[in-house]
């Protein structure tokens, strides 16, 4: 793609044992662009996700993210600790089980990226995650553990804790599937501004209403490939492919937003 | 009917005091040193490495498998012929009972590491942590907290098996006793005291240890 993409995925492969979860991925995020992954479960979309942020190796191909590239396969080593630690300070990474740190506070778990990994002097880390827990609507929760908080202060505490890292892509995965239904609103909100904000962004979702909201471009995968890509709107309302059309029709028939089979 | 006489065994309060002294400072030279080797022994059996693992595993289970009073003879009679070295009874019982406690710490820390979901080391690579950073800032604090009722329980019985080291004439309050029972033809008396001493300091930490236990339980 252009040269502006920020990050570029080619011929991606992964199995774990025998199960070939990733068969020969290219995927392209422009600067910016946000990229809605859907597709049924196992089909290897969480997988993707954690290979752009290297979190899962894959066994071939290559992965680039900004300026720094990294290829997999016959002949290539694995990145040592030190080069994948970096790499990774430069992605957000919001999971479905949020990962808070129990141990800590809200401010000393969004302190927590700056001070270790960043070696940035605490008063300055904690302005910033101060800042950043204001921006996800936290600010008067930052002396709280992570065990006070209601499951959608906990994913926004999650997603400040990314940001105060300043990552160049925030990855998403399935990040409101965990929430009771009335809390998932909240932290959409909060993707969603990020996404007015241009941050590059790739979000693995079963909010099909949400993706065809927020995402620019989407892409349906199953069973390790990807069956269908295109502009999000495009792909949801006017669907190319059997597959996607069987998928979607799961959300088109009790309303916009994820029924209970969608969860993973 | 027996007549007992307690009051016998004050002419031998310095004898019981210096034993008391030996056995509670062998006591925290077993437990540091037994620490330090848990945890060698904990990220041993976590190594990447294969051959790290094996290692581990084999000492850990060597010295979990066997008694402690046939490690303590054995460190003092054979390790010195088979290794070349003389070792003095209280190098070979702090050695032996070091390292006996270290296969049971090390499983216990070993246990708790493992506990923690693997999505906290997760969060932790996704922020830029290198792995020893993730264990440092984000596991062993949580993991600790697990461990240390499970760390005291088996401090407790290590003081206990301190009283095994009077096998190689190391001066605790085990060995005085037995002093101070050939000494006074009263065995009954002596030993009594004996185990009311270690009762009385042992009985407070336990009670400790259950709270501690509670208060742990309620932070989770």
């Amino acid at each position: 793609m252009s040269d502006t993409s920020k990050i570029e995925i080619r011929a991606l492969r992964k199995s774990f044992g025998t199960n070939e979860v990733l068969k020969n991925i290219n995927l392209d995020v422009a600067k910016g662009g946000v990229v809605a992954l859907i597709g049924p479960s196992g089909s290897g979309k969480s997988t993707l996700l954690r290979c752009v942020n290297l979190l899962v190796a894959p066994d071939g191909g290559s992965v680039r993210v900004g300026e720094t590239r990294f290829s997999f396969g016959e002949g290539a080593r694995l990145p040592d600790v030190k080069t994948l630690a970096r790499f990774r300070a430069t992605t957000g990474m919001v999971f479905q089980h949020f990962n808070l740190f129990p141990h800590m506070t809200a401010l000393q778990n969004v302190m927590e990226g700056p001070v270790t990994v960043r070696r940035m002097a605490r008063a300055d880390a904690e302005k910033l995650a101060r800042a950043q827990l204001a921006k996800v609507g936290l600010a008067e929760k930052a002396d709280q553990y992570p065990a006070t908080l209601s499951g959608g202060q906990k994913q926004r505490v999650a997603i400040a804790r990314a940001l105060a890292m300043e990552p160049d892509v925030m990855l998403f995965d399935e990040a409101t599937s965990a929430l009771d239904p009335e809390l998932v609103g909240e932290v959409l909100n909060v993707i969603q501004q990020l996404a007015s904000e241009g941050m590059t962004m790739v979000i693995v979702t079963h909010e099909i209403a949400f993706a065809r909201e927020v995402a620019d471009r989407l892409i349906f995968m199953r069973d390790g490939i990807v069956v269908e890509e295109g502009p999000a709107r495009q792909v949801i309302d006017n669907p190319k492919e059997a597959a996607t059309r069987a998928f979607l029709s799961h959300f088109h028939r009790t309303g916009a937003l994820a029924p209970a089979n969608a969860a993973s | 009917m027996y007549q007992w006489d307690f009051g016998i065994l004050w002419s031998y309060r310095w004898l019981f005091l210096n034993g008391l002294g030996v056995t509670v400072g062998f006591t925290v030279v077993i437990v540091v040193l037994g620490l330090v080797f848990g945890l060698l022994g904990a990220f041993g059996t976590l190594s990447r490495f294969k051959a790290v693992r094996l290692i581990a595993l084999t000492f850990i289970e060597a010295f979990r498998c066997t008694p402690i009073l046939v490690q303590l003879i054995w460190f003092y009679y054979a390790l010195p012929i088979l290794a070349g070295v003389e070792m003095t009874p209280i190098t070979a019982s702090a050695l032996a009972l070091s390292l006996y406690g270290g296969s049971f710490y090390s499983e216990i820390i070993r246990g708790g590491i493992i506990s923690i979901d693997r999505g906290q080391s997760e969060a932790g690579a996704a922020l830029g942590m290198t792995p020893g950073q993730a264990m440092r800032r984000i596991v062993l604090p949580q993991a600790i907290k697990r461990m240390i009722p499970a760390l005291m329980n088996q401090s407790i019985i290590q003081f206990k098996n301190t009283s095994l080291v009077s096998v190689l004439a190391v001066p605790d309050l085990v060995y005085q006793s037995q002093v101070a029972a050939h000494d006074s033809y009263r065995p009954l008396e002596t030993y009594t005291a004996v185990a009311v001493a270690y009762a009385a300091i042992l009985i407070p930490l336990t009670i400790l240890v259950r709270r501690g236990e509670k208060r742990l339980a309620v932070g989770e």
